[in-house]
């Protein structure tokens, strides 16, 4: 009995460090959904395309390769040098605010005031531009994305945890990385947003656009900042998610697992978005280990969009989300 | 008047006026086939109180919304402070020093009264991002000496007691005054008011006319206000535009403007035949 204790316990923890995985994703769709309004369904494919540019720049590729080839008739594909890790990540950076500003400057400038959803058909478009964008710069192949992070079991916790309980506990390194990373991100963006010049002008345009430009915020600047910011999310949690199973196509998916995260800790809410992802990454893995085997397996693929649906029966704004109240 | 064109002028209760600091030249604002205004012009001086009144949509707001840079006029010109003003945002006439309250509130709803008058600070705010995100020093600094100064403000418009409270839950008057106290913060050289009597009683109109003449008094603030309430304007402005479908019907003191025909008929109606 004791050792399915033990059991259960690893999984709930290795769930948690599954939700970290999901609330990093959800984190982002938040940060843009709160200041600008608009539901970004290109998170996912941003984050793909973050990781697909760090390879590209680690390994010395030259972008748009195959595209220089057919019109010049040349045949170049690499530089011949390799990027430093930590250099490779602050230029992939510096890409994603080129990208954050381009995005503006070329799509949502054009759609201030526009409804909801003709902005998240935007984003729609913008996601699959980004993934042919992707692919034409840096190749569709799969790619593997190592930046040094420690892979694999942690050997001193399953030693420790055996000496202790007289069983060993399995986490992988990466997971106990990427847990640390994800809190670090999430409590420098709420102090910031809480406490800083930026973060203050940021609320305000998520509040109110007219009263923001009353008091001297350029909104522009603001949404640069937001999607520069969300950008910055996408890389780490495509960083995290591309050493864990590769850069490809399928990274751009586990956007769509953001969405009952953000179901359940609401749309507006940043500490929402962490306590969805964990309550997600817990409860899929226990119900798998629980329930799992008499349905015949596999729930792991059905039942966050299940609690999802069942919050919003009861509980249609979040954990955290903001009531809406209609007045008549 | 007496004087208008250089030097300025006193007022009757004493005050100095001083030369132009804002002067609008022939503005013509259409939306569409809709003419709102219609080659309007004025000017409005160093430390007075000029008001803008006229019946329902006379073209008051937009007018102020051309000063505020919220709407581009088709014809006319812009001039502060002696230089013809270039197109601009919003945005970057609130960094010139022109603060705005709004007729339906604009007010950031999910903040406190303090963080909504803080953000009337932005705009002196000058320390770069990094700095900012590391917060240490300079930052650190910087946001103590703004919030002296945001202190200062909401003490003088007595609403110490709401610092803490978010401005969702705050009854109409008091959201009126948190306004004015963000637009304030800002220290504007012109403080323009839409409407910021609107909906008020007695009680609370006073309160507001109050702390209008403090404010121009105390801080030597020149102030363009809209308001629909004869009564009022009269009392507070030091000169006056009225306006009407557009066109501007009449300018100068309460006195000259009250006995103005055209006035007279816009507001009491007259017959046409």
């Amino acid at each position: 009995m004791p050792e399915q204790l033990f059991f259960a316990a690893e999984v709930i923890m290795n769930g948690l460090m599954a939700g970290v995985l999901y609330a990093l994703v959800a984190l982002g769709f938040v940060l843009i959904y709160k200041a600008s309004g608009i539901f970004n369904y290109s998170q996912g494919v941003m984050a793909l395309f973050a990781a697909a540019t760090l390879v590209g720049i680690m390994d010395g590729q030259v972008p748009f390769s195959h595209l220089i080839n057919a019109i010049l008739g040349t045949n170049v594909h690499h530089f011949g040098w390799h990027v430093p890790a930590v250099l490779a990540i602050l230029m992939t950076m510096a890409v994603m605010v080129l990208l954050a500003w381009a995005v503006n400057r070329f799509v949502f400038k054009y759609l201030v005031n526009q409804e909801a959803i003709i902005l998240f058909m935007a984003t729609i478009g913008l996601a699959y531009f980004l993934e042919g964008t992707s692919d034409l710069m840096w190749g569709g192949q799969l790619k593997t994305l190592d930046v040094g992070l420690p892979q694999g079991m942690n050997a001193t916790l399953d030693e420790v945890t055996f000496g202790m309980f007289g069983y060993g506990f399995f986490i992988d390194n990466l997971d106990i990385v990427a847990s640390i990373v994800a809190l670090i991100l999430v409590v420098t963006l709420t102090v910031y947003s809480q406490y800083s010049k930026q973060g203050r002008a940021l609320r305000a345009v998520a509040d109110d656009h007219q009263a923001a430009l009353s008091v001297g915020i350029s909104l522009n600047f603001i949404w640069i900042l937001v999607w520069s910011i969300a950008g910055f999310v996408a890389l780490v949690a495509g960083i995290m998610w591309g050493a864990k199973s590769g850069v490809q196509f399928s990274l751009s998916l586990m956007a769509l697992k953001a969405l009952p995260v953000l179901m359940l800790g609401g749309f507006t809410s940043i500490p929402g978005a962490i306590v969805g992802g964990l309550i997600i990454g817990v409860g899929e893995k226990l119900f798998e280990f629980t329930l799992g085997g008499m349905m015949g397996g596999a729930t792991e693929n059905w039942f966050a969009y299940v609690l999802a649906l069942i919050f919003l029966v009861f509980r249609p704004q979040g954990l955290f989300g903001e009531k809406i109240i209609e007045r008549v | 008047m007496n004087d208008m064109s250089t030097e300025g002028y006193v007022t009757p209760d004493g005050r100095k006026i001083g030369g132009v600091m804002m002067e609008m030249k022939n503005i013509t604002l259409r939306f569409g086939g809709v003419k709102a205004i219609t080659d309007i012009s004025f000017d409005i001086r160093e430390g007075e109180i000029r008001a803008i009144i006229g019946p329902n949509g006379a073209g008051k707001s937009s007018m102020l919304n051309v000063i505020s840079g919220f709407y581009v006029p088709q014809e006319g010109e812009v001039w502060f402070r002696g230089t013809k003003r270039p197109q601009m945002k919003p945005y970057q006439v609130a960094q010139q020093g022109i603060a705005r309250t709004f007729q339906n509130i604009a007010l950031f709803e999910g903040m406190s009264v303090l963080d909504n008058v803080m953000t009337g600070r932005l705009t002196h705010m000058k320390t770069g991002m990094i700095a900012q995100a590391i917060w240490k020093g300079k930052a650190e600094q910087e946001e103590v000496e703004n919030r002296e100064v945001v202190e200062k403000i909401i003490d003088f418009l007595e609403i110490q007691a709401i610092r803490k409270t978010p401005v969702a839950r705050l009854p109409y008057g008091l959201k009126k005054r948190v306004e004015l106290a963000r637009a304030l913060a800002a220290e504007p050289k012109l403080l323009l008011l839409d409407e910021p009597m609107a909906g008020m009683n007695v009680e609370e109109k006073e309160d507001m006319s109050r702390f209008i003449l403090d404010v121009n008094d105390e801080f030597g603030t020149t102030i363009a206000l809209i308001e629909h309430d004869m009564g009022v304007v009269m009392d507070l402005s030091d000169r006056v535009v009225v306006m009407d479908y557009g066109k501007k019907i009449g300018d100068g003191t309460p006195d000259e403007v009250r006995n103005n025909q055209a006035v007279i008929d816009a507001y009491l109606g007259v017959a046409h035949d």
